[in-house]
């Protein structure tokens, strides 16, 4: 029987499960090498080169490349090692969340101090197509 | 005998530990954040724990992507604040209580519940940042604390009903340690919020302060929430609610609110904080 993956319904949001780890796991553990001091300067000096040494498809390199955040995490990444990308390149959360929305970082600022997204929303894939 | 007199919950957000760290406390941004904690400081100095539980998840520190324990113990000495990409957060080191770990490690597998045993583990701000808001910047913490932590970034986290039955467990574990220890449960992380996608910065104060009211009158019914309500209406990584309820499963039914407090936005975050202490 299939699994009940019924968050699959919810906009703008990727569940991080089983099937997405498996394939977001090399993105993820070079994401997680960044944590090292070391490793950060080889892949700022020459992150193509830094990439090549990890078992990741070209699709996955590229968006890295391109710090499409929305696009490594449709392909497996997660949001707390993709955090060490960001970090390397000394940007915060909130910068980083703001780029996955489309918003600029003032008008995401703004949203959260006026109380954040509203939830009516953004529940269903279907409501959200609606407005 | 050793016992669980109290339970503090409450969100661990990171931007909390750097503005603590940069001294941005007084901050207009962050003056009511800090005014919530206040009486907790005050509460925490009366109640003296021994040892803390402290309940929290690890944000892809400690554990990568090649291991993920659903629950795990930390049954070593001490453990050290963890370089989560820009050095390690300048807070004492964590000590343990290793003979109570080991105890409970043994207690809940042999209670059914089949815990990951760790012995060093670094640990994240989401152990850290409780820590600072309940102790403030002390030159050591003046308690032990016994980290258990629980997978909430691969989907699916252990359901509510478990995690409030783990409580439970822990609490039996607890009292059959003959040592006479003042122990507290935290249960962290939460409230709404949402770091990835084109749906992050979702809040919802509906959704939290239910959530709130529910875990200290009726956590028998919240228990039964399923993973889809948290991830649907409180934002994906919302789901770190479900770890309140393994504090407050090791709870009375009957508790006693002693404090409240919530506020939006810390970053990217809601922030709720409760305590409760057994009647
Ligand atoms: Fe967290």
């Amino acid at each position: 029987m299939a699994l009940d993956k019924s968050y699959r319904d919810i906009p703008g949001t990727t569940i991080f499960d089983a099937d997405m780890a498996r394939q977001g796991f090399a993105l993820n553990q070079f994401s997680l090498s960044l944590m090292k001091a070391p490793n950060r300067e080889r892949f700022k000096a020459d992150e193509r080169a830094y990439l090549d040494e990890w078992p990741m498809t070209e699709e996955q390199k590229q968006a890295v490349l391109a710090r499409d955040y929305n696009r490594m995490m449709a392909l497996g990444g997660n949001i707390y090692f993709l955090a060490k990308i960001f970090s390397t390149d000394g940007l915060s959360f909130q910068y980083a969340a703001a780029t996955m929305t489309g918003m600029s970082q003032d008008e995401y600022r703004d949203m959260m101090l006026a109380g954040g997204r509203s939830p009516a929303e953004s529940q269903h894939k279907e409501e959200s197509s609606d407005g | 005998m050793a016992r669980i007199n109290a339970s503090v919950y409450s969100s661990h957000v990171p931007a909390i530990g750097a503005a603590i760290d940069n001294d941005k406390t007084g901050e207009d941004y962050w003056k009511p954040l800090f005014a919530g904690y206040e009486y907790s400081k005050q509460w925490i100095v009366e109640q003296k724990p021994d040892v803390v539980l402290l309940v929290y998840n690890d944000h892809a520190t400690a554990f990568d992507a090649n291991f993920v324990p659903t629950f795990a113990i930390a049954t070593g000495e001490e453990f050290q604040p963890a370089d989560e990409g820009w050095g390690p957060r300048p807070v004492p080191v964590v000590k343990g209580h290793p003979q109570l770990a080991a105890h409970i490690a043994q207690s809940v597998i042999q209670d059914d519940f089949d815990l990951t045993v760790i012995h060093n583990l670094d640990v994240d701000h989401g152990l850290t940042v409780p820590l600072s808001l309940m102790f403030g910047q002390p030159e050591a913490w003046p308690c032990l604390v016994i980290p258990i932590a629980v997978n909430v970034v691969l989907y699916p986290p252990p359901s509510g009903g478990r995690c409030y039955a783990l409580g439970k467990a822990l609490r039996r574990a607890v009292e059959s340690f003959d040592e006479d220890l003042n122990v507290q449960i935290w249960g962290t992380g939460g409230m709404s919020h949402q770091l990835q996608g084109p749906r992050a910065g979702l809040i919802n104060q509906a959704f939290d302060n239910a959530f709130l009211d529910c875990l200290v009158t009726d956590p028998e019914t919240l228990a039964k929430k399923p993973h889809i309500d948290y991830v649907r209406l409180a934002g994906s990584e919302g789901i770190e609610l479900v770890m309140w309820l393994i504090a407050r499963g090791a709870m009375n039914d009957d508790v006693e609110q002693k404090h409240r407090f919530y506020h939006v936005p810390a970053s990217n975050t809601a922030v709720g904080h409760l305590i409760l202490e057994n009647r």
